[in-house]
């Protein structure tokens, strides 16, 4: 290949997929939804780690933001199932084929409201999979009312006022069992690129909560999930970077200033601290942390609690490595023999 | 009633350890080759509320409920007297002697036993001897009875495997209740028990085990589940059975278990499993049925294997937890909003829970499509005998599945398109190594090539294709079953309706001489012999376990309207197994008015 024919030549990955490969749909949300922004970011993200698309399965529930897996990775089965019930689909799905990587897909409304059940057990159960809320504090697609995550004195473009505190998905991820936290912003590039891949890299359930403004319904002055409201709240805990396992370290690592944690696969994950003690393998600070932030009105983003070797629900289970979606019939139908023996004890 | 012709009802206190004699009773009946049955009617309690175990003898192979009762052992004081009260004339009743219910009827054989004093002869200890009572009064039946002393010992050897001390103490008890009982088998009349040899070769088993070991041979790779009484015990045997049946040479489990949060999610666990490929169950029964009904729907439309137990009880809502009946046919059929309609399958044995299992699961990825199980109480939790469950011979038929190489062939395929004309399309699985394999899974509308779609014509093409492929499935599934030829009368029935309903029609002939043909539908849609059957038959009873007559209701929406006048709904629900005679003194009421 001459050098201009290369330089002409899209960028490809290490599978030799270029971008073009993790296209969707069109998407038919609205212009400026922070939802689009992160279907971008996921599909740079699978594209850069070098995810072949048939591997993956996208889940979601129902909302503008579960609508969204039919944007990106057209080459990926994907399942738009019932509302708020994405996570048991996903976790029916991630037994029958555990060579699966699982995304799932999901709104604040979808998972905080009529989905909180399946939420808190999917995050208990630490499935293998990635779980993102993409929340903007209100129902997108039903036109705009309240969802459990936004925030008590916030208000609808009507005036009305929401009296009722928040779920914090996070804080309640990291109680219940999720082993990779964290939370972002549509608007944050950088940030929510780097955590994706992490997550991606990351064996057990991946949690991240990202903030998504609905431009049509919860964008207006006295939305605390509004562009506006996250350029002065934002809160970063660190400079986020990632480096993944098929690549070398390269990046400077300061001792004292940085954290690094060492995902399972072997990737690394770099933490420049912001904050003076901040380290997300400490769950109680975590915790403690994430309270802190609500009091003063801030939205603390970054990575907020990782156990990269956390034992997950597929661990339990005593599993092949072969899927049970394609074992063989002779490994899921016993012989005759043990049919008689079996029914001796029934004599 | 008779020899080897005869009831026996246990009313004994919940929790109070009953249940090792009442088996060992009923078996010392089955070693003698008597057929035999049981059946336990018992409250949503742990312990404290009365309990009965109804065994019943019949040479004649008779296994439904027995309405009369004809030998009592009454030993809970707080339902002694209403239980004396409704036997009928002649009946015997053997009674812990400080009850003294001798006093209360003067047309029965009544026998009262000092339980306390025999088990004391047995042993001092004051928590044994309140279980060790129990084998007392078998050891007393078995002598009123003539049932062999020695099988009893053979039964308490089985019942207590393993278990030498517990062996010992049982065996002495049986031994002390027999002795006593020696010399007064008088009392027990015409009641007696016959060595005979109608049990070569049978087992004894209860439907949900069976249940269990045909979804194992059957070839399950996946179960949800949440607690919930009477399907229960269907997954806890399928999970005890399958770690002994279903763990490879490599030490792993060619399964896996969940315990969902509830049966909102077990449904999709089983929903999202059978997407991805794993023949998936779940077992519940109505309130849980009700939950899973947005799932359902969602299954139906995107087409996704499934396959649902319902154990039935009785509803509506909590109703009756731990009584029998049938009454989600209505409510399964066409389960969730829009238009569904949904396989059915009804087994009405124990050998039909064994195959409907594995039958189920091939029917739920060859149609792509939710199957229910309707079983219930009565014919899950009860012990049944039967001929071995026969080995499946036909391979697992695990549907229209697009391979990799497959599509490296065809290029690219449509995942809703009528491509073989039985209206099922073909899927791939998420995880195929192929750029054209993945499609998107929606319950929203879509076109044949999954994509989103609000078209009118799309919609009404896709829903027709789906009704001409559950309407196909009619000749896939077990078709009914007849009994009986050339009579005027017809009798259909589902499920275990069918125990009393062929007791029934012997009845009929000898007290009416009236002859009548049954029609045991196994299925849902109706197979074409349901429709055959009705119009064959100038009058059709049709018998149902529950208030409103549903299997009657079903028929109606089903059958051509001409045919409707014939039916005539026969619809009982108490909460106990429906019995023959309760049946025949209706059909024959209505058949001959006085
Ligand atoms: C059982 C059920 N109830 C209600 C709805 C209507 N509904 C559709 S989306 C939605 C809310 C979605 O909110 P969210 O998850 O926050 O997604 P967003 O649209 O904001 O991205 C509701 C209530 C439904 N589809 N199903
Ligand atoms: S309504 Fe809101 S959430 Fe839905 S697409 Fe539009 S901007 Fe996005
Ligand atoms: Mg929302």
């Amino acid at each position: 290949m001459s050098e201009a024919a290369r330089a002409a030549a899209p960028r490809t990955n290490r599978l030799g997929l270029a971008l073009a490969d993790y296209k969707g749909a069109k998407t038919t949300l609205c212009a400026g939804c922070g939802h689009n922004a992160i279907s971008e970011r996921v599909l740079d993200a699978f594209f850069e780690m070098g995810i072949a698309p048939e591997r993956v399965a996208k889940l979601s529930g129902i909302g503008c933001s579960s609508k969204s897996p039919a944007y990106f990775m057209g080459r990926s089965h994907a399942f738009n199932a019932v509302h708020g019930r994405m996570p048991s689909v996903a976790t029916g799905a991630v037994l029958a084929n555990r060579r699966l990587l699982a995304l799932g897909v999901s709104g604040d409304g979808d998972t905080a409201s009529i989905g909180l059940g399946q939420f808190g057990h999917l995050m208990r159960r630490n499935l293998p999979m990635i779980y993102l809320v993409e929340d903007n504090g209100v129902y997108g697609l039903t036109k705009g009312q309240f969802s459990a995550t936004a925030d008590a004195g916030s208000t609808l473009k009507t005036g009305v006022v929401n009296e009722l505190p928040a779920i914090d998905t996070c804080a309640l991820a990291i109680q219940l069992g999720a082993s990779f936290v964290g939370r972002s912003f549509s608007g944050d590039k950088k940030q929510l690129s780097a955590m994706l891949k992490a997550a991606v890299a990351h064996r057990g359930t991946a949690m991240l909560d990202v903030i998504s403004p609905c431009v049509t319904f919860n964008d207006h002055q006295g939305s605390t999930k509004s562009y506006g409201y996250m350029k002065d709240h934002d809160e970063p805990l660190h400079e986020i970077s990632f480096v993944p396992s098929f690549e070398e370290i390269d990046v400077e690592y300061a001792a004292g200033a940085s954290v690094d944690v060492r995902m399972h696969d072997g990737s690394h994950l770099r933490l420049r601290k912001l904050e003076e003690d901040y380290d997300p393998r400490d769950k109680a600070r975590a915790l403690s942390r994430i309270a802190e932030s609500h009091g003063r009105g801030e939205v603390l983003t970054g990575v907020l609690w990782v156990d990269p070797d956390a034992p997950t629900f597929l661990d339990l289970l005593e599993l092949p490595e072969e899927p049970l979606a394609t074992l063989p019939a002779e490994r899921l139908r016993p012989p005759r023999e043990a049919l008689a023996a079996v029914l001796e004890e029934f004599r | 009633m008779g020899v080897n012709d005869f009831s026996i009802q246990v009313a004994t206190v919940n929790g109070s350890g009953s249940q090792s004699a009442n088996a060992v009773l009923l078996r010392s009946l089955f070693q003698m080759g008597i057929p035999v049955s049981g059946k336990n009617l018992f409250p949503s309690n742990i312990a404290g509320l009365p309990t009965w175990y109804t065994i019943r003898a019949s040479a004649e192979g008779f296994v439904a409920r027995k309405k009369e009762v004809d030998l009592l052992v009454a030993m809970n004081a707080e339902s002694a007297r209403e239980d004396v009260a409704g036997l009928r004339p002649g009946a015997v009743v053997v009674y812990d002697e400080p009850l003294g219910l001798a006093s209360l009827r003067d047309d029965l054989a009544a026998l009262g036993v000092p339980f306390d004093a025999i088990v004391r002869t047995v042993t001092g200890d004051a928590r044994l001897s309140k279980l060790l009572r129990n084998m007392a009064y078998v050891g007393v039946v078995a002598q009123l009875l003539g049932i062999e002393l020695a099988e009893v010992e053979r039964a308490i050897e089985r019942q207590f495997p393993g278990k030498k001390k517990a062996v010992e103490l049982n065996v002495a008890a049986a031994r002390a209740g027999h002795a006593h009982a020696a010399g007064k088998r008088f009392a027990a009349g015409a009641l007696r028990a016959e060595r005979m040899d109608a049990n070569r070769g049978k087992i004894v088993i209860d439907g949900n085990t069976a249940a269990a070991l045909g979804a194992i041979f059957g070839g399950f790779a996946m179960v949800a589940w949440y607690p919930i009484t009477p399907s229960s015990s269907l997954t806890e045997a399928l999970i005890h059975y399958a770690r002994k049946l279903r763990i490879g040479p490599d030490g792993k489990a060619s399964f896996a278990v969940v315990q969902a949060e509830d049966e909102l999610a077990a449904a999709g666990m089983v929903v999202g499993a059978g997407w991805a490929g794993a023949r998936a169950m779940t077992a519940t029964s109505g309130p849980g049925v009700s939950l899973m009904s947005e799932f359902a729907g969602l299954a139906y439309f995107a087409e996704i294997p499934a396959v649902i137990w319902d154990v039935q009880r009785v509803g509506p809502s909590t109703g009756l937890p731990t009584r029998t009946a049938q009454g989600d046919l209505l409510s399964t059929a066409y389960l969730s909003h829009g238009d569904t309609r949904h396989l059915l399958l009804i087994p009405g044995s124990v050998e039909e829970c064994f195959t409907m299992a594995g039958q189920a699961l091939d029917l739920a990825e060859r149609f792509q499509t939710p199957v229910f199980v309707l079983s219930d109480l009565d014919l899950g939790m009860n012990v049944w005998m039967s001929d071995p469950f026969p080995y499946p011979e036909r391979p697992l038929d695990r549907g229209k599945v697009l391979s990799r190489e497959a599509l490296e062939k065809l290029g690219s395929f449509a995942r809703y398109a009528d491509v073989d004309g039985d209206g099922v399309g073909w899927r791939t699985l998420p995880g195929t190594d192929h750029p054209a394999a993945a499609y998107f899974t929606r319950g929203t509308g879509h076109d044949e090539r999954a994509r989103y779609s609000e078209r009118p014509d799309d919609w009404e093409k896709n829903l027709q294709r789906i009704a001409r492929k559950i309407d196909g499935a009619r000749a896939a599934t077990p078709q009914p079953e007849l009994s009986g030829s050339g009579a005027r009368v017809g009798i259909l029935s589902a499920g275990t309706s069918r125990w009393a309903v062929e007791e029934s029609r012997v009845q009929l002939r000898r007290e009416q001489g009236l002859e009548t043909d049954h029609l045991r539908v196994r299925a849902f849609p109706f197979a074409d012999a349901v429709r055959e059957f009705v119009a064959a038959h100038d009058r059709v009873y049709v018998v149902d376990q529950n208030r409103d007559g549903q299997l009657g209701q079903l028929l109606r929406l089903e059958l051509p309207v001409e045919l409707l006048p014939r039916l005539r709904p026969v619809a009982h629900v108490t909460g106990l197994p429906l019995d023959a005679r309760s049946l025949t003194d209706e059909i024959a009421g209505r058949e001959n008015p006085s």
